[in-house]
């Protein structure tokens, strides 16, 4: 569905200032839950943002179903870090859900029974009437997610949604994020620098060097499903995999006894 | 903590009656005054009885304030949008850049004599010339808004790729507001003083011009009670203005306020 | 936390050095379209009456009020109206300096006083200071006195709030650490009050400059004390149109001079102090 490739991008002028991407490339799965993660300040940002077409790459493409990504596409949302900064403050919950759905040519009633389905997804029916500043953290993260839900995006991606918030709360707004997935059924990207969180919610991990950031490895998670925060990350399939990313991201080597169930496919690094 | 506790009513009990003590200081000190300059403040209070209760109301306070507040709103009206376009392009700005630069360090009580000569000593004259008064304040501090516009704001309007409309008016405008209420407030002073002046250089009503003509009969009460209300209008219509913003902003400040807290 | 300063990346690593071959043709871009515009207005100028859309008698052609411009600075008493203008400004906001920054320092470092004063000031702050024209005319007269009295009048209370916040915005930290360290009250004041409230006090400044310009012209025209107001004002009862149409020009120009020599000066103290700037607008 997604397709990455050979992407770079540096900055400056003429792209011969700092790289934040040297080479990347991967492809997403229609319905698959990829999470891309990497060392602190290793461009995962940049390269999201080059994803959703934001940002022009220095080189290399991205094309979703085939067309070019050269601005945020209509059938994709995007949820940011920084849920502060990217509801408005002036705006109540359900206008701000609401927003996004003025020019997708919706009626009012649709507008409004999208806006309320998405958020009784994320259990937020009743805080319709308040503004986001009423709400904790999570809150608003949840918010913006019920924006981008309500607006029935084929791919979502997601710029390390839950940094911002206490442990608990990540954790709910982690199953919350597989909940969505099972109910809409849609394709995820999310970028994070917690190897835990990568491991327990996806299907498929990429991992990437510092920058000017590479792809490391593509490993497929097999764990089962549904997953638990106590079950999933008891197992010791759980254990290997997250020792596994987290020796790729230190660079260090495997130990001989590689006895885990990993199915590394390189595809980046072909 | 006592002192502190103390302290507070101390200021608490200042803050009301040094005001009162001043007044009471102007009462006392002009009570059996003979200047023909400074009458005694019980005269001034009576001619302002006299003209302000309701006399003058109709006849010099209504126009000063319609012609104000027709002024203003066309600031505003052109102000914003076009704060708003030449944020939207380096070109224009930088094209612009000279012009609104000139016009805006142009003092505009010296535009009074154009105004005169192009439009008349009517009410049209004054109001364009309260307009283009108020006109830059607001301009350069939209622009200034729309400048300061959050980066992450900035990348969600584009990912949830709202009409322009939507950007505008529910993204881009709400998101300056703060920024465009300092120009307000700016704006109403000098919109408050080119409607003075522009009284007080030709007309034949209104607040600028009663407190004149009262000065020119040497009606020194009535001059002092028209000088009064013109300090009350100023401080009426700037107490207004904090009303509309305390209630358009609101969420300004409950959003700083939780952005602090958490 | 990594993503939190990614949006300024873009900026951060702007080019400061610039390909050999590009410059020419960025200055261009920079320099033309001011140059055109203001060209384009001028022309538009010169266009209106010449086709006769507004009378000439009412708007002359741009190319003949730039003549009289022109040959204004030739003359002894053009000159002696900036004089006189920029003598009524720089009074006007001296005496301005002189009551608002020691008031605005001891209220803003007494808070028993500034609250005895607070009602006072937010009253008469509002006031526009021309409503004291008619006052100032039987009092001083139509000469120098008057239009310094307004301009100083004006200009005082926009700084006198900068200092004052300026003041109560002095970090206490800073302050108990320079107890601390043994500063006295003076070295305090100094070493930590004044650095902090340098970019407060430069805004002020900046504002009581155009305001003490702003009065000192109105006070020339309303009044009549001498200077480009007054002058201005003559023009046009002498049915000089175009003579008024330059002077108006020459105001303007004084007002740019003013104007961005005091914003240079505030950009300047802003620069070590970015956190302030909110307050600037």
């Amino acid at each position: 569905m997604l397709d990455i490739q050979n992407l770079a991008k540096s900055y400056g002028k003429d792209g011969d200032g700092t790289a934040a991407i040297g080479d990347v490339t991967f492809s997403v799965a229609e319905g698959e839950l990829v999470v891309v993660v990497g060392p602190s300040g290793c461009g995962k940002t940049t390269l999201l943002r080059t994803i959703s077409g934001l940002l022009r790459p220095t080189s290399g493409s991205v094309t979703l179903r085939g067309r070019p990504v050269t601005e945020p596409p209509a059938e994709m949302a995007v949820v940011f870090q920084d849920y502060a900064r990217s509801l408005m403050p002036w705006l109540t919950v359900a206008d701000n859900v609401t927003l996004p759905l003025r020019n997708k040519g919706m009626s009012k009633a649709d507008c409004r029974a999208a806006m309320e389905k998405a958020l009784a997804s994320v259990d937020l029916e009743r805080f319709g009437d308040r503004y986001p500043w009423e709400l904790s953290g999570g809150m608003q993260q949840r918010v913006a997610i019920a924006r981008a839900l309500a607006y029935e995006p084929q791919i979502l991606l997601m710029d390390e949604p839950f940094a911002s918030v206490d442990a608990q709360t990540r954790a709910d707004l982690e199953d919350l994020v597989l909940e969505i997935r099972e109910q809409y059924g849609m394709t995820i990207v999310l970028v994070t620098h917690d190897i835990d969180e990568s491991v327990y919610l996806g299907d498929r991990v990429v991992v990437l060097t510092r920058r000017p950031s590479t792809v490391l490895e593509s490993l497929t998670i097999d764990l089962p499903s549904p997953r638990d925060q106590i079950e999933t990350k008891q197992l010791p399939a759980f254990a290997h995999l997250r020792a596994h990313v987290y020796r790729a991201i230190r660079n260090r080597p495997e130990p001989a006894a590689a006895d885990l169930a990993l199915t590394p496919a390189h595809e980046g690094r072909a | 903590m006592i002192a502190r506790a103390l302290r507070s009513r101390l200021g608490l009990i200042l803050e009301v009656t040094v005001p009162l003590a001043i007044v009471a200081a102007w009462w006392i000190a002009s009570a059996g005054s003979t200047s023909f300059f400074f009458p005694p403040l019980s005269e001034i209070l009576d001619s302002f009885r006299e003209t302000w209760l309701f006399s003058h109301v109709a006849s010099d306070v209504v126009p000063s304030m319609l012609r104000l507040a027709a002024g203003f709103a066309i600031a505003i009206a052109i102000a914003v949008p076009l704060g708003v376009l030449l944020s939207q392009s380096k070109l224009l700005w930088r094209a612009a850049e000279p012009i609104v630069e000139f016009l805006r360090a142009l003092p505009g009580p010296a535009l009074i004599p154009l105004g005169i000569v192009l439009i008349g000593i009517g009410s049209g004259m004054k109001i364009a010339l309260i307009a283009f008064g108020c006109l830059f304040p607001i301009l350069l501090t939209t622009m200034d808004g729309v400048a300061s516009i959050d980066p992450v704001l900035r990348d969600t309007v584009r990912v949830l790729r709202l009409s322009r409309r939507d950007r505008i008016m529910r993204v881009i405008v709400p998101a300056a507001l703060p920024q465009i209420f300092a120009g307000l407030r700016t704006s109403l002073a000098l919109g408050l003083i080119m409607v003075v002046i522009s009284e007080m250089v030709a007309s034949e009503n209104g607040v600028g011009y009663f407190v004149l003509s009262a000065q020119r009969s040497f009606d020194l009460p009535a001059m002092w009670a028209g000088t009064l209300m013109i300090g009350l209008l100023g401080y009426a219509l700037s107490g207004l203005l904090t009303l509309v913003e305390r209630r358009l902003l609101r969420w300004h400040r409950a959003s700083k306020a939780s952005a602090l807290s958490s | 936390m990594a993503s939190s300063v990614t949006p300024s990346i873009e900026a951060g690593v702007a080019p400061r050095r610039r390909a050999g071959g590009r410059r020419p043709r960025l200055d261009a871009a920079r320099i033309l379209p001011p140059i055109v515009s203001v060209l384009a207005v001028l022309a538009l100028f010169e266009l209106l009456p010449r086709v006769g859309i507004v009378s000439a008698r009412q708007l002359p052609p741009s190319s003949e009020i730039v003549d009289t411009f022109i040959s204004q600075l030739s003359t002894e008493a053009f000159w002696r109206d900036i004089w006189s203008t920029l003598q009524g400004w720089a009074l006007g906001l001296g005496i301005a300096i002189a009551i608002a920054v020691p008031l605005g320092l001891a209220l803003g470092s007494t808070p028993l006083l500034h609250r005895a004063l607070r009602f006072v000031i937010e009253f008469l702050r509002p006031i526009p200071s021309v409503a004291l024209i008619p006052l100032v005319v039987l009092l001083y007269g139509t000469g120098l006195t008057s239009k310094v009295f307004l301009a100083a009048f004006g200009a005082t209370w926009p700084l006198l709030i900068q200092v004052i916040y300026g003041v109560q915005d002095v970090d206490p930290v800073a302050t108990d650490t320079g107890r601390m360290f043994g500063l006295g009250r003076f070295q305090r004041m100094r070493r930590i009050t004044l650095p902090s409230l340098l970019p407060y006090a430069a805004t002020g400044l900046r504002i009581a400059a155009t305001t003490s310009l702003l009065l000192t012209v109105t006070g020339e025209l309303v009044i009549g004390a001498p200077g480009l107001g007054h002058s201005i004002d003559l023009a046009r009862t002498s049915a000089a149109t175009t003579l008024m149409y330059a002077l108006i020009l020459a105001t303007g120009l004084v007002g740019i001079v003013i104007n961005s020599a005091f914003r240079r000066m505030e950009r300047r103290t802003l620069r070590w102090h970015p956190s302030q700037r909110e307050v600037a607008a």
